[in-house]
């Protein structure tokens, strides 16, 4: 996948004037931020389930090398095959390598992040196979040529009009506009697919080392479609989906879905566990896990640690107010929003991601919704004073901020300059008590004026009021 | 060295240790073995088989009680003929011999892209959520769960539990570890991808009833 992080602010504010994506966008709070609440009030262990949740990853991250070699030979006896893949090349690599062996011509993939973090479905494509995307909201995405804008939601961004154009140029059919009738003309159209792919890949949410079982939490079913009618399943992960046993799972089913949709459940929780049986007369004959590193062995045991606990279910970015305004486009790589900002430099490097930890107002929404208790806003001051420590900081900003403190260590001067401004605004507001525009940050008052202060600073109010001076 | 290794080496290093010792990896094994139990959802309904119905239907299935496996060709010919759906189904032999009105097609392979109708036989039914759990194996063929147009599934209600964790009691004293394929399944596919409003029938079943059998 492209990485276009560097081009965060000019992708910003283009999302900022994008009138489909605003529109697209005010759906999101009435939908997921109004029925998570709704999920969470309605359940009195839901905090409880979240420390759980938190206490079982911490466990699972702190013996990491033991659950997965667990998970492996669970898998192994089950007759399936683990790979390991150090970075995306790697993960490339493998999967190229089973798809070339399984003679494959088509691919069908369920949602899987982990693969856009391969850049798996260009790697493919760019080897000859045909690759469908059978979540309905990455088929949309993938028929745009354009990267997921939500980890959960990949195509939030786009309206109902947007995907009947891409439909009806795409499945050469008149072009509907129900939304029933979308959804029926894809489903029609992907059907055929997935009982004429050898290849079937799809993600893994959890990975459980009790049974060496793969869990998918969907409500298309497309995913279950894939990777049973394909006759090569494989899956993608992270190595530190891991988790030991199936009561640990519960824990998870019960926040995942209520924090990712605000739905006590999603329609399909599949475990897959190795190929076919003896007897089966259906599922796929090979079972395929390709579990990627990319930096995550390097998180453990670092101050960003806590970030390893993340079940990608959405619930930051969808609290997130920058994100609620520009969409997951302008992060500018796979993972967009609050845990994105923290992902993507620690992945991607420090180098082109400087905007992503910035773009953001530290309210702290996401870590107050997190499932696992992420305390993202403090790992993303973490990353700021790394990028600090790296001299990153743009030069005007750390002169301004020398001035600031210049002038904020003596009270004195302080309320000079104070006393200085507040006239000045008061002189420009003309006694109209608002600013309409600013003159070194027209910005700021693009869409709102800014209130302008009468004329006496609060210290000289104050003291007025008290009589001492 | 593999990318294996490697890993293995760079996870141990971040956690500032080198492999666990025996007493350390035997105390993680005892964790597996005797699975800690933790905080669940307060199910604390008398009667499961309301609770589950209720919560399988707030999700837009729906659900029938009959009273005897013999009913089930019946109840499903009715509900064939409602939604004018052909007399053809898979079935899973899990539900034994039955005997189908004449001009039913009844077959018990693999669903193929054309079948409209499955029957199977659930191995669970969840009372906390409402959702049923499948195990895929040759007497219940996965895609009877997710090719059909329509799927019904046989409850008999001495297999609904209260929580997710009497399922894996069950599981282990089943003793064959996990099948090929385990489905909890909560209702008809939907999906929200178009402007985050639901639409049922993405690509799996677009109907769900089930048959609460006693």
């Amino acid at each position: 996948m492209e990485f276009r992080s560097p081009e965060f602010k000019t992708r910003a504010v283009h999302a900022l004037h994008d009138a489909n994506l605003q529109k697209a966008l005010s759906n999101t709070k009435a939908g997921f931020v109004v029925k998570r609440a709704q999920a969470a009030a309605e359940m009195p262990e839901f905090e409880a389930l979240r420390d759980t949740a938190a206490e079982i990853k911490n466990h699972v991250l702190a013996n990491l090398d033991h659950y997965l070699e667990k998970y492996e030979a669970a898998v192994t006896a089950a007759g399936g095959h683990v790979h390991y893949a150090t970075d995306a090349e790697d993960a490339r690599r493998i999967i190229l390598g089973i798809c070339k062996k399984a003679n494959a011509k088509r691919i069908t993939k369920g949602k899987s992040m982990v693969s856009e973090e391969m850049g798996l479905n260009e790697a493919l494509i760019a080897d000859g196979y045909e690759v469908v995307e059978t979540d309905l909201g990455e088929y949309i995405i993938q028929l745009a040529d354009e990267p997921p804008s939500h980890i959960i939601a990949p195509a939030i961004h786009k309206t109902k009009d947007q995907v009947a154009d891409l439909f009806a140029a795409a499945h050469n059919k008149p072009r509907k506009t129900d939304r029933a009738e979308l959804v029926a003309e894809a489903r029609e159209v992907l059907r055929e697919k997935y009982f004429t792919a050898e290849v079937g890949i799809t993600g893994g949410n959890f990975l459980v080392a009790e049974t060496g079982s793969s869990v998918i939490v969907t409500n298309e079913g497309n995913g279950d479609l894939t990777q049973t009618l394909a006759k090569v399943h494989i899956v993608t992960s992270g190595i530190e989906r891991v988790i030991p046993t199936l009561d640990d799972l519960s824990v998870f089913l019960r926040i995942l879905a209520r924090s990712a949709t605000g739905q006590e459940t999603e329609s399909y929780t599949t475990f897959s566990t190795g190929p076919r049986r003896e007897g089966d007369i259906d599922g796929p004959e090979e079972y395929h896990v390709v579990l990627l590193d990319n930096g995550r062995s390097k998180m453990l045991g670092s101050r960003f640690q806590d970030m390893l606990r993340c079940i990608r279910c959405g619930a930051c970015m969808n609290h997130c107010p920058v994100y609620g305004s520009i969409g997951g486009h302008a992060y500018g790589w796979v993972y967009p929003g609050p845990m994105g900002s923290v992902l993507t430099p620690l992945i991607k490097g420090m180098d082109g991601t400087y905007d992503l930890p910035n773009a953001c107002t530290l309210n702290g929404r996401c870590k107050s919704v997190c499932p696992v208790r992420i305390p993202l806003p403090d790992l993303l001051r973490e990353i700021r004073h790394n990028q600090f420590r790296q001299d990153m900081t743009p030069k005007r900003q750390k002169q301004a901020l020398k001035l600031w403190r210049y002038v904020a260590e003596r009270p004195k001067l302080y309320h000079f300059a104070e006393r200085i401004g507040v006239r000045i605004l008061a002189s420009m507001a003309n006694g109209k008590g608002k600013l309409r525009s600013l003159p070194f940050d027209p910005g700021w008052t693009g869409a709102r004026d800014l209130p302008a202060p009468t004329g006496r600073t609060f210290l000289e109010l104050w003291q007025a009021k008290r009589g001492d001076k | 060295m593999s990318s294996r290794d490697s890993i293995f080496k760079a996870i141990r290093q971040g956690l500032g240790r080198g492999p666990l010792d025996d007493a350390a990896r035997s105390q993680l094994d005892a964790r597996i073995a005797n699975p800690p139990q933790h905080i669940r959802a307060t199910v604390d309904d008398a009667d499961l088989i309301t609770r589950f119905a209720q919560r399988f239907e707030s999700r837009s299935g729906t659900t029938e009680r009959i009273a005897s496996l013999a009913d089930v060709p019946a109840a499903v010919a009715a509900l064939a003929e409602s939604y004018a759906i052909a007399p053809s189904a898979v079935v899973g032999t899990a539900l034994g011999e039955l005997s189908w009105p004449d001009g039913w097609q009844i077959d018990h392979g693999a669903a193929t892209i054309d079948v409209m109708l499955g029957v199977s036989l659930a191995w669970r039914g969840i009372a906390e959520t409402g959702s049923i759990l499948m195990l895929s194996g040759p007497d219940c063929p996965i895609t009877h769960n997710f090719v059909p147009e329509t799927h019904v599934v046989v409850l008999p209600v001495e297999h609904i539990v209260r929580h997710y964790e009497d399922c894996w009691v069950a599981l282990r004293e089943r003793g064959q570890g996990a099948p090929r394929a385990m489905n909890f399944i909560s209702g008809p596919s939907r999906t929200g991808d178009v402007e985050q409003t639901i639409e049922l029938g993405a690509h799996g079943p677009r109907r769900m009833h089930v048959l609460i059998l006693g």
